[in-house]
């Protein structure tokens, strides 16, 4: 369900490590959490981003929501199909609907991340409350 | 109507319902209500073309009686009362003395002694003891909330799926006219208004047999594609036909006139609260006005962000959404009376950047005749 190659936020992220590189994006959680997804900000190539801040937002037809960095680094690339098709989120948000990709300045800062199994503990937990 | 969970918001007879529907639940003026079902997008879409069923059960009723009941209702209200017919009903408002209003309401008349006001779930017992407290004419007023759940069918083929389900014949009902009818069977009232730009009907009947009206109504409506919606929509489908939601386009700060609601103030009906101060606007004209607006380039204006004209914060949005069927992202705010016409640039002030929009003539959205 959740890729085993990925690792995970507490504040529904993914990313994609390889090697120095990290790919971003949200979780199919957090896409049905917030519903119809009508538009996103995100940031240039050449932004800095830094852990557990602020990099961008995704917004469905009701709310706001922040997307938090789980890596610090420099945007290398960003998504440009998100502002023509935002409902990608929605329909495939571990893959075509990734949000930014990164060169990390500190690789070990992904060792603080969850496991895909970590993180389907996290949400069943949740979703009990 | 209300079942409280323990000690926390209350809920109509239909919450299980809305759960078993896989609702998305939030909390609404005190009330545990349904946000949306299948999502907020294709309701609205579907209300549009279609027909959506809304529990609105939430809603508050307050009877007004008696031999005194329409001096009473002319003096705390804006509109004209004496101007309705049996069976007639009109937008209207609770008035606070300075020329604000308590809450926006719907007055209906079931004949010249038998009133009743249908009132915002959030504001139902604040405007009840208002009214109470300014009940000098000898009025008898009871709040029926709980006597009554709402259900509104809206849409273009609510009429259509409803000539199945009652002997009351629709076309004989204008809008803004009412009847009690049965519908599914059980006796109500069933009037012809709404919130949300479209056709459509109000059915107020007793709590206990909201289950069954709810589900003879989508039964009858299958073929038609009534389906739920929720209150995402309701606010969607409302802020593109430009109505006002209080407590954002109206509050006890803000006049009538500048809430462009010049039309239900009967200023010339005689005396009722607020009156004086409405008169005085009227001659010197309003410093804040509401306007539409969509934007101009691309972000979403929201609830509560800045308005900046001339490189100044001047305003304040009070409704700010994506508009579902006119696929534009739509506003309405206060800016000040000189700034507020058509072609008049503003920005809005998205979060950390600045957003141009244009203003527009509102409705954003009139249903096809």
């Amino acid at each position: 369900m959740y890729p085993e190659e990925f690792q995970y936020t507490k504040d529904h992220e993914w990313i994609r490590v390889d090697g120095d590189t990290g790919t971003i994006g949200i979780t199919d959680h957090a896409q049905k959490e917030l519903g119809d997804i009508v538009y996103v900000e995100l940031p240039k190539s050449g932004d800095a981003v830094t852990a557990a801040e602020t990099f961008g937002t995704v917004e469905s037809v009701k709310a706001v929501s922040e997307i938090y960095s789980p890596v610090s680094g420099e945007v290398t690339a960003v998504n440009n199909q998100l502002q023509e098709h935002p409902e990608l989120l929605n329909s495939d948000p571990h893959a075509a609907a990734w949000l930014i990709r990164v060169h990390l300045s500190d690789p070990q800062e992904v060792q603080k991340l969850m496991s895909s199994e970590q993180y389907e503990k996290y949400i069943r937990e949740g979703e009990s409350q | 109507m209300a079942t409280p969970a323990e000690s926390g918001p209350k809920r109509t007879a239909l919450y299980s319902i809305h759960k078993e529907a896989g609702a998305r639940m939030t909390e609404f003026g005190g009330w545990e209500m349904p946000i949306e079902y299948t999502g907020i997008t294709q309701e609205h879409l579907a209300v549009r073309t279609r027909a959506g069923l809304f529990d609105v059960s939430h809603m508050g009723e307050i009877t007004v009686r008696g031999p005194k009941a329409l001096a009473f209702l002319q003096s705390i209200t804006c509109n004209d009362v004496a101007r309705l017919s049996n069976r007639q009903a009109q937008y209207s408002a609770l008035m606070f003395p300075n020329g604000c209003a308590i809450d926006d309401c719907v007055v209906h008349r079931m004949d010249a002694n038998d009133y009743f006001i249908c009132v915002n779930a959030a504001n139902t017992d604040k405007d009840f003891e208002w009214l109470v407290e300014h009940n000098s004419a000898g009025a008898e007023l009871e709040n029926a909330s709980s006597r009554y759940s709402q259900l509104a069918v809206q849409g273009p083929r609510a009429a259509a799926i409803l000539s199945k389900v009652t002997g009351l014949d629709l076309a004989s009902i204008r809008t803004y006219w009412f009847s009690p009818a049965e519908c599914c069977g059980v006796a109500g009232i069933l009037a012809r208004t709404g919130y949300t730009g479209e056709d459509g009907f109000e059915f107020y009947f007793a709590p206990e047999h909201s289950t069954h009206v709810w589900n003879a109504l989508l039964e009858a409506g299958k073929d038609d594609g009534l389906q739920p919606a929720g209150l995402g929509a309701r606010n969607t489908l409302r802020l593109e036909a430009g109505y006002a939601l209080y407590g954002h386009e109206l509050d006890e700060n803000t006049t009538l006139l500048e809430a462009n609601l010049g039309w239900i103030c009967k200023l010339e009906k005689g005396e009722f609260l607020g009156r004086d101060p409405l008169l005085k606007q009227r001659q010197e004209g309003v410093r804040k006005k509401l306007v539409g607006f969509e934007m101009a380039e691309p972000g979403i204006a929201r609830d509560g962000y800045p308005v900046w004209i001339d490189d100044q914060k001047a305003g304040l949005v009070t409704s700010g959404s994506p508009a579902p069927f006119l696929k534009k992202n739509i506003g309405l705010a206060y800016v000040p009376a000189e700034a507020a016409q058509p072609g008049y640039e503003i920005t809005i002030e998205i979060r950390n950047r600045q957003a141009r929009a244009r203003q527009v003539i509102l409705p954003f959205y009139r249903r096809p005749k």
